[in-house]
């Protein structure tokens, strides 16, 4: 087996991969740096986000109000140590993607422009139209491609990781073109391999999403923290889940119901505010957790329009005027057009809640590590955490930045603390042990099992039992569900038997992922009985600050289902308190 | 919802076994707002698990999944069954070696698109602590079409230079250069033209404009080019005619 030895090696070349890559490569210019991904840079879901991306630039914002903003929006789960060292570092993060030549929409007068977003006090959110995250993705990987010190890797799925001696020193990667597999060797590995939203059958994440970073963690060891935080992003189109950024009501955009009520008044978020005026952390500014979980209350009490997609309500920017529309929203008109057929300029769209995030991932520490000496992570497969219990709008793309960056400081120190001489016998022993479990994957008979079947089980069982609302028994039959498809994901058949761009392949080695974090999402919310942010049961409808203002831990068990510890969260200057998003009674 | 029985014939090639690409057809039932890449993936999940193509976001934004479609180059999550007859033709982008059915390889792309220096270089270096450079609306509007480019190399399949001549730099890579030398902030374009302005570079462009035309994005490269023709035509007569003059 062909051995590539590097000094760091970051799996996932997304936003936080190449934020990090770049950190790296800035710092020491003789690092011999591995970029690793299955899809080249570009491909990666980062491209996707369209609102933009939250930090205090303009004088009537402050640090403070930051902090306050995302510590409430995440209902008190955030670690506030590191929501504190995130607010202060996302301004300069974004400042430096400017000089790096993103193209923020600006002021007439040549600053950076800001518009509102959910659960935000003041309007904080740095956007490029509405093709932020796509804007940020291309900037960073254009960058990327000044430093010869990063060497990248595209089009290798990384299959696991090589622990010995206690640390993390690199991982085994199957290159999809030839169907090799090769050993990376490390000093550090960092994880930037995005989140696992394809565990659920509507989803605003691309195929590509399918948890491999943090199965990958977890199966080495290192926990999973606070999984069974799923967001739901309330205005997905109805047919393919496709997203209409939260961008659409900070331009002013309304939510009615079947009888073209905002019925968000009747949820806390009121009172009605004048339609086109939106007013901070108020109705339709709410945060998406609370927004999604109107959606299916006035599901419920019959309040949606029925459509041949099912119910929906209704995503009215009419009012906002073409101009602006076009300015500001252009993805969005397009998309509602080729996907949907409907011109928001015309007609209000129906939209439902769908999957979009997720809150938890592996467990790091304030320095983007993880508890496995070695290993790093940073982006949406990590979990710091700063999101809490729901994130908010606009966070996630500054989160990529501030600790992609964070991750390959820490990666780097590390790196210099003097580390004990790797072993390479140990270390070829264990890629040769990945390359067997691949290879026996790979010229396993047909069976019953079909990918395609285990996967439509899995995404059925956990939107039935994981959903926006639920109960401990239907948790309890979505865990049941899953330790089986585990079970049987052994029998699974590979019909392709080519070495060569095998996807047959690569989507069971997905499957796998998907199933190991469905799982800890699964256990996760059935063991958490208490309602926080985006986890909600119907049977434990408060929140518990006594016993669960804590993180939980999944702890991986190849046949059993994860053993669960939690971890106190770190409070340094705000108190649980009430979640007020009725701003416009003050 | 209605529904559509479409035969999908989609080129196949295993290069461990097959010794030429052949077409293999698929009989799809279509739900009409479909587009092509959910015919696709009906035919992965539910016919033949061995089809193997790229595809990612289903949005028309990470520019995975293009292909030929009908001889045409597009993008499969943006072609809408409704737009086509019964029978559909999928093949992988023109002027790429095909890697395995629909899935070609897009070395040469990359290598180009680095080649151009698609980066930043800034005209003034300031410190971040001294906030971000002041660019107006109007500065921005300037380059911020050629901004919009997802890599998807439609435009390379349209192009029929680069068919005829594989050295060619290409569209999206020049309209990406191009994006750079408009930024106000930049003042790189003197090391971007040894690339852009070589014999590679827009010189081979016979301005069919193709490129543009195929653009799920509405970038328009071949504007680019010859925007870019046009400076470098003048960088040539001032430093030859007017060797006294000042670039």
């Amino acid at each position: 087996m062909e051995i590539i030895q590097t000094d760091i090696a970051i799996v996932g070349a997304g936003g936080a991969g190449l934020r990090a890559a770049i950190a790296l490569a800035e710092m020491d210019p003789k690092l011999r740096i591995a970029l690793v991904s299955k899809v080249y840079p570009m491909r990666s879901h980062t491209c996707a986000a369209e609102g933009g991306a939250a930090g205090v630039i303009k004088s009537d914002d402050s640090l403070d109000l930051h902090f306050n903003d995302t510590v409430g929006g995440g209902d008190w789960l955030s670690d506030q140590d590191a929501v504190e060292y995130f607010i202060n570092e996302a301004p300069k993060e974004l400042i430096q993607l400017e000089h790096w030549g993103c193209p923020w929409s600006r002021e007439p007068n040549g600053s950076v422009a800001v518009r509102p977003f959910g659960g935000m006090k003041i309007k904080r959110t740095w956007f490029a139209a509405d093709k932020s995250g796509f804007h940020i993705l291309h900037t960073l990987f254009q960058t990327s491609l000044k430093y010869p010190s990063i060497q990248r890797f595209d089009e290798f799925f990384a299959t696991d990781l090589l622990v010995d001696d206690g640390r993390c020193q690199g991982f085994t990667a199957l290159e999809i073109r030839t169907g090799q597999m090769k050993q990376f060797q490390a000093k550090a590995v960092i994880i930037a391999a995005g989140g696992a939203g394809r565990m659920f059958p509507f989803t605003t994440n691309g195929a590509i999403k399918t948890g491999d970073g943090m199965a990958l963690a977890y199966r080495a060891g290192a926990p999973l923290k606070d999984m069974e935080f799923v967001q739901y992003h309330p205005t997905g189109l109805p047919n393919n889940g496709i997203l209409l950024t939260e961008g659409c009501r900070g331009e002013g955009g309304i939510l009615l119901n079947k009888d073209g009520r905002r019925y968000l008044q009747d949820y806390g978020m009121g009172p009605e505010t004048p339609v086109g005026q939106p007013v901070l952390k108020t109705m339709e500014l709410g945060p998406r957790d609370r927004l999604s979980q109107s959606f299916w209350h006035e599901q419920q009490k019959g309040n949606t329009v029925s459509t041949r997609w099912g119910d929906c309500v209704l995503l009215d920017m009419r009012h906002l005027g073409e101009k602006k529309i076009n300015e500001r929203l252009p993805l969005v008109r397009d998309l509602c057009i080729s996907y949907l057929g409907m011109d928001p300029v015309k007609e209000p769209i129906p939209i439902r809640p769908v999957v979009h995030y997720m809150m938890g991932g592996i467990h790091t520490d304030i320095n983007a590590a993880t508890p496995l000496p070695g290993l790093f992570a940073a982006g949406e497969c990590a979990c710091v955490s700063i999101n809490g219990a729901n994130r908010l709008g606009s966070n996630s793309l500054t989160e990529l930045l501030v600790f992609g960056r964070k991750a390959a400081m820490s990666a780097l120190a590390y790196m210099q603390s003097g580390l004990s001489t790797a072993k390479d016998a140990a270390l070829a022993a264990q890629a040769k042990d990945s390359e067997s479990r691949i290879q026996a994957l790979f010229d396993q008979p047909a069976g019953q099992e079909t990918i395609n079947g285990l996967r439509q089980e899995m995404m059925h069982t956990m939107e039935q039992g994981a959903g926006i609302y639920r109960t401990g028994e239907g948790l309890a039959a979505t865990c049941d569900k899953i330790a089986e498809l585990r079970q049987r994901y052994v029998g699974i058949s590979i019909n392709d038997k080519s070495r060569v761009y095998n996807t047959d392949l690569m989507q069971a080695l997905e499957l796998g992922s998907l199933l190991d974090c469905a799982e800890a999402v699964a256990v996760g919310a059935r063991d958490r009985k208490e309602s926080r942010g985006a986890h909600q049961r119907l049977d434990f409808t408060a929140r518990d600050d006594q016993n669960l203002l804590k993180h939980s831990l999944a702890y991986y068990h190849p046949k059993e289902p994860p053993r669960i510890d939690y971890l106190d969260v770190v409070i340094t200057k705000s108190q649980p308190g009430v979640r007020d998003y009725s701003g416009a009674k003050k | 919802m209605s529904e559509r029985q479409i035969e999908l014939e989609v080129l196949r090639y295993d290069p461990e076994k097959d010794s030429a690409p052949r077409f293999q057809t698929y009989s799809v039932p279509c739900l009409n707002e479909w587009v092509v890449l959910d015919a696709l993936n009906y035919v992965k999940e539910n016919l033949d698990t061995t089809l193997s193509y790229r595809w990612s976001c289903h949005m028309a934004v990470c520019g995975s999944c293009g292909m030929m479609i009908n001889g045409e180059p597009k993008l499969a999550c943006k072609a809408f069954i409704h737009e086509y007859s019964d029978k559909i033709r999928v093949e992988p982008l023109a002027h790429f070696p095909i890697e395995r059915d629909l899935v070609t390889v897009i070395e040469d792309f990359i290598g180009k698109l680095s080649s151009v220096k698609p980066y930043l270089i800034p005209k003034d270096d300031q410190p971040i602590s001294a906030g971000e450079f002041k660019q107006t609306p109007a500065e921005l509007i300037k380059f911020k079409q050629y901004t919009l480019c997802i890599n998807c190399m439609l435009c390379y399949a349209a192009c029929p230079q680069y068919g005829l001549v594989p050295e060619f730099v290409g569209p999206a890579a020049i309209a990406l250069a191009h994006r750079y030398n408009q930024d106000s902030r930049d003042g790189g374009r003197d090391a971007r033209q040894e690339v852009v302005a070589s014999n590679e570079g827009v010189w081979e462009c016979s301005f069919v404009g193709a490129c543009s035309e195929v653009c799920p994005k509405h970038v328009d490269p071949a504007g680019a080019l010859q925007q870019v023709k046009v400076a470098s035509t003048i960088d040539w007569y001032k430093e030859h005619l007017m060797p006294w003059v000042k670039k």
